[in-house]
């Protein structure tokens, strides 16, 4: 046992002494951080791998072209991540990965935060997509304008009576605002209008952090009604016909639809590279829109001419 | 040991082992010291680059420049206070029914699962909130949906439950067995001498209890992720209880990944989890401050 008169002593001693720990792991902290290359163009990966990230649309479509890859070219391991478009164009800026899946253009924000980190992003269009307006299986409702749609999501028409359906208040179910599908959805069906050029999803918006979430709540939610990417409807939730003017025509979502442009709300999926690829990369991608296109029409989506 | 009766060489060793004792509880709190320098640097710039009249506004919608944090304090406050009105009376009762009504062998089984709830993961409870917990709510309670605040309260109440009734029973342990006696002894039956004797006796510990579980509470994340609906709404009347919300964490962990390093949504992501940091040792420090209380008056009343 110390001797207790010696206690008191040791008291200072201690704040001095953690002043001094606290100085060194400062020092050590910031020289870290320091040394950190802010501008790392390199290649972001070691040779033979090559890193997909992004888009949650394009997951399983990605994982479908790598098996189908390793077949061809069994040397190049890839790996591939979702977290939504936003996280995959953020983690290419950021260095991290060598090809970004987006189900959305980069904007101009994007590109300018890239040629900042000295990159020059190159964009493939690698798939077409619609996105499916989806409702419950009992819900009588077969058709709605984008009028109609945009009205729902702003928060204008909150029962489903307004719409000649069954009396049940509406549940918005849309995904994160770090989605693709979130983005597209509102730049092109509710700010389709110029005149609305500053809708925005009505507060109460269900925001999910995946697809699953989605069809999880409209699966089993007859109030629900959520859109997601036609790869990912299954034939358990209703699909309902989009027209633009309130006579019609009303158009399901199909490859012929989508492909002819009768369907409204597709788009382009792309992927992006930090510039001209090379290499492995290139020859990955020169695969994807060739050989690569079958998977895509199996996957629910729609290929390139 | 006596100073100077032992060699050189063992008195060095004791020196070496302090140290590295020394350091080691050094350690732990530098690292909290230098988390909140970090969230200060990361987080000071949001409330410098984004106007306060934004920031404190009602709309959160990042991807539009509109940084409104004030629905999800209040999203987070209100999950956090429903979870501790539900978890509060369950749990208390629990400890005493643990501690003070069960048999000695019943104690030794109830104790060690009422610790295995506490080892279960989150994502497995919100996974099972969603699925299962969510379709009772909306068909049972009338709310257009079941990803609800008050799901998220009742999963959050399930969570923090282990912690109260962990501590609250060996609150309780600690008052003096002559405390129950002398109830017994003044004709008080057993119910009685348990509320009106032991547990006022017990009550600083059990507000620690309380505390600690709602720190627990307000800063689940995975859960809340799942269950609440993570609408960015503030709620305005008791019937709200039974609609969407988001909350703070579910808000950082969904977005965190999207912004890009240095941009002002990432500083309000930080500036966010400040104000989260803030709030847990506010009531860290409230429940230290009641159980240094309770160290200084032995405990008794």
């Amino acid at each position: 046992m110390v001797p207790t008169h010696r206690r008191h002593a040791k008291g200072t001693r201690y704040l001095g002494f953690l002043c001094v720990w606290c100085l060194l792991v400062a020092t050590l902290f910031f020289s870290l951080a320091g040394c950190r290359p802010p501008n790392d163009t390199a290649p972001a990966t070691p040779p033979g791998t090559i890193e997909i990230k992004g888009s949650d649309t394009l997951v399983n479509l990605a994982l479908a072209w790598v098996e189908g890859y390793q077949l061809v070219q069994p040397d190049v391991r890839i790996s591939v991540t979702g977290g939504g478009s936003g996280t995959g164009i953020a983690s290419m800026i950021n260095g991290t990965v060598d090809i970004a899946a987006s189900s959305r253009d980069m904007t101009s924000r994007e590109f300018e935060a890239a040629r900042a980190a000295g990159m020059d992003p190159v964009e493939f269009v690698v798939a077409l997509d619609a996105i499916a307006i989806v409702v419950h299986l009992e819900n009588p409702i077969e058709q709605l304008t984008i009028q109609q749609i945009t009205d729902i999501y702003t928060g204008r028409i909150t029962n489903w009576a307004e719409l000649g359906s069954y009396d049940r208040p509406i549940v918005l179910v849309s995904r994160e605002s770090n989605s693709g599908t979130y983005v597209y959805f509102l730049e092109h069906v509710l700010r389709r209008d110029p005149a609305r050029a500053d809708a925005r999803f009505s507060p109460n918006s269900l925001l999910m952090p995946s697809s699953e979430g989605i069809s999880t709540e409209v699966r089993q939610n007859r109030n629900a009604i959520g859109y997601d990417g036609l790869g990912y409807v299954t034939p358990d939730k209703k699909v309902v016909a989009v027209g633009l003017d309130p006579e019609g025509p009303f158009v399901l979502p199909s490859i012929e639809t989508v492909r002819d442009g009768t369907y409204v709300i597709s788009r382009p999926l792309h992927v992006y590279t930090t510039g001209e690829p090379v290499g492995e990369v290139r020859e990955f991608l020169e695969w994807v829109l060739t050989d690569g296109q079958e998977m895509v029409r199996e996957l629910g989506f729609v290929p390139l001419d | 040991m006596v100073p100077g009766t032992s060699p050189p060489v063992r008195k060095r060793m004791e020196w070496v082992i302090e140290t590295i004792i020394r350091v080691l509880g050094f350690s732990a709190v530098g690292f909290v010291a230098m988390i909140f320098v970090f969230l200060l640097l990361e987080g000071i710039p949001a409330f410098v680059r984004v106007p306060l009249n934004n920031l404190f506004d009602s709309l959160w919608y990042p991807s539009l420049g509109l940084y409104g944090v004030l629905p999800l304090i209040i999203g987070s406050l209100l999950v956090t206070v429903v979870a501790m009105l539900i978890a509060f009376p369950l749990g208390i009762g629990t400890a005493v029914f643990v501690r003070e009504i069960v048999p000695g062998w019943a104690r030794e089984i109830l104790k060690p699962l009422i610790e295995v709830l506490a080892g279960i993961p989150s994502v497995v409870l919100g996974f099972f909130g969603m699925i299962t917990v969510a379709p009772i709510i909306r068909e049972n309670l009338g709310a257009p949906t079941g990803l609800t605040a008050f799901t998220g309260s009742l999963l959050l109440a399930y969570m923090s439950l282990p912690t109260i009734i962990t501590v609250a029973e060996d609150a309780l342990d600690a008052v003096p067995r002559s405390y129950r006696d002398a109830g017994l002894a003044m004709g008080a039956t057993q119910w009685q001498t348990i509320w009106r004797v032991v547990v006022p006796a017990a009550r600083s510990g059990i507000l620690m209890a309380v505390m600690l579980g709602m720190g627990r509470a307000i800063g689940e994340t995975m859960a809340v992720l799942m269950v609440t609906g993570n609408a960015a709404r503030i709620p305005d009347s008791l019937s709200d209880l039974f609609m969407p919300i988001r909350t703070m964490t579910a808000t950082i962990a969904a977005e965190m990944g999207e912004v890009a390093r240095g941009s002002t949504h990432y500083h309000v992501l930080f500036g966010v989890g400040l104000i989260l940091f803030i709030l847990t040792l506010a009531i860290t420090l409230s429940a230290a401050s009641v159980m240094f209380r309770r160290r200084t008056r032995g405990g008794l009343r």
